[in-house]
């Protein structure tokens, strides 16, 4: 590891507040759209089997 | 000779069948899965932990991991999205359509994400959160040129005449492409010069630039499975009465 401890990873000699800011931002946007885009999908997986179920 | 000139392969019109792409589509599904979440998991804990700092910036030069694959996927998805419009308008394919309809969420996050990762660089580095940099206000023009095509396709309920315009909206906002690429070599901007380019050797040392790749990669494979399941659901959704859909394992449960 580049750094010595865990403190200074966090810390990143004071650049560490806009460093993992910006990595949470990356993760949560792409996070929300994969769940969203999944969602959107099993949403529409159901809808297409609620249908068959009530024309059989 | 024009008819020659204008064959497709098969290939070409399988993939514009909505059957093919949903079954193919989801076999793709889980190894764009398993990629995007290695590549992005090893490129971050690489970036954030293991490159060394750089001799100017220090440590928040580490932010360059996450907003430089913003950036890059942010225009990529734009010509992705105009092409398949294009693809679309030209061939009459609906698949293709479904496909640039896909790409307008996912293309504004990104944009979204290089332009909020890119402020929070600024203040360290220039002192301002923001400044009116040709490269940051073209890329500002290019959420605004999301907006707009995510408005358009969704203010005509007509599929087909909303993919239509939607295509050609955003074939005309490709023009504002070369114009952020370049922006930073036609004015004088603060915003530095690119990093990495596909053409030359990178000017920084390889524990520096192979978590950048890393993390480009893993953000394409986020784009392909972002792609795939959109359009997967949207084929649900239009498809919900065809037979080959209604007796898809899928449907019926069947393995």
């Amino acid at each position: 590891m580049y750094f010595e401890s865990v403190n200074g990873l966090l810390n990143m000699a004071g650049h560490g507040a806009y460093v993992w800011s910006c990595y949470g931002l990356f993760f949560a946007l792409v996070g929300i759209n994969v769940w969203h885009a999944r969602s959107q999908k099993m949403k529409a997986l159901k809808r297409v089997q609620a249908m068959v179920r009530r024309n059989q | 000779m024009a008819q020659s000139m204008w064959r497709i392969p098969r290939w070409f019109y399988q993939m514009g069948s909505p059957k093919w792409f949903y079954d193919i589509g989801g076999r793709l599904q889980p190894w764009f899965a398993v990629a995007a979440a290695v590549l992005l998991m090893w490129g971050a804990i690489w970036g954030l932990a293991f490159a060394p700092a750089d001799y100017q910036q220090g440590n928040s030069f580490r932010i360059m991991y996450v907003h430089v694959p913003a950036a890059i996927l942010s225009q990529s998805i734009f010509l992705a999205m105009a092409l398949a419009g294009a693809v679309g308008i030209i061939w009459k394919i609906k698949v293709a359509f479904m496909v640039a309809r896909s790409c307008i969420a996912i293309g504004a996050t990104f944009t979204l994400i290089a332009l909020l990762t890119g402020a929070i660089w600024g203040k360290p580095t220039w002192g301002a959160y923001w400044v009116w940099d040709a490269r940051l206000t073209s890329t500002l023009v290019l959420l605004f040129l999301y907006a707009g095509v995510m408005a358009l396709n969704q203010a005509i309920s007509e599929r087909q005449v909303a993919g239509k315009a939607t295509a050609i909206l955003a074939i005309v906002g490709t023009i504002n492409i070369p114009i952020i690429k370049y922006s930073v070599e036609w004015w004088n901007t603060l915003h530095q010069t690119s990093s990495f380019t596909l053409t030359a050797k990178p000017s920084m040392p390889a524990d520096m630039y192979l978590p950048l790749l890393l993390t480009v990669l893993g953000s394409y494979c986020v784009f392909a499975l972002v792609v795939l399941v959109r359009t997967r659901a949207q084929i649900l959704y239009t498809q919900s009465g065809a037979t080959w859909l209604i007796k898809h394992r899928d449907i019926t449960g069947a393995t």
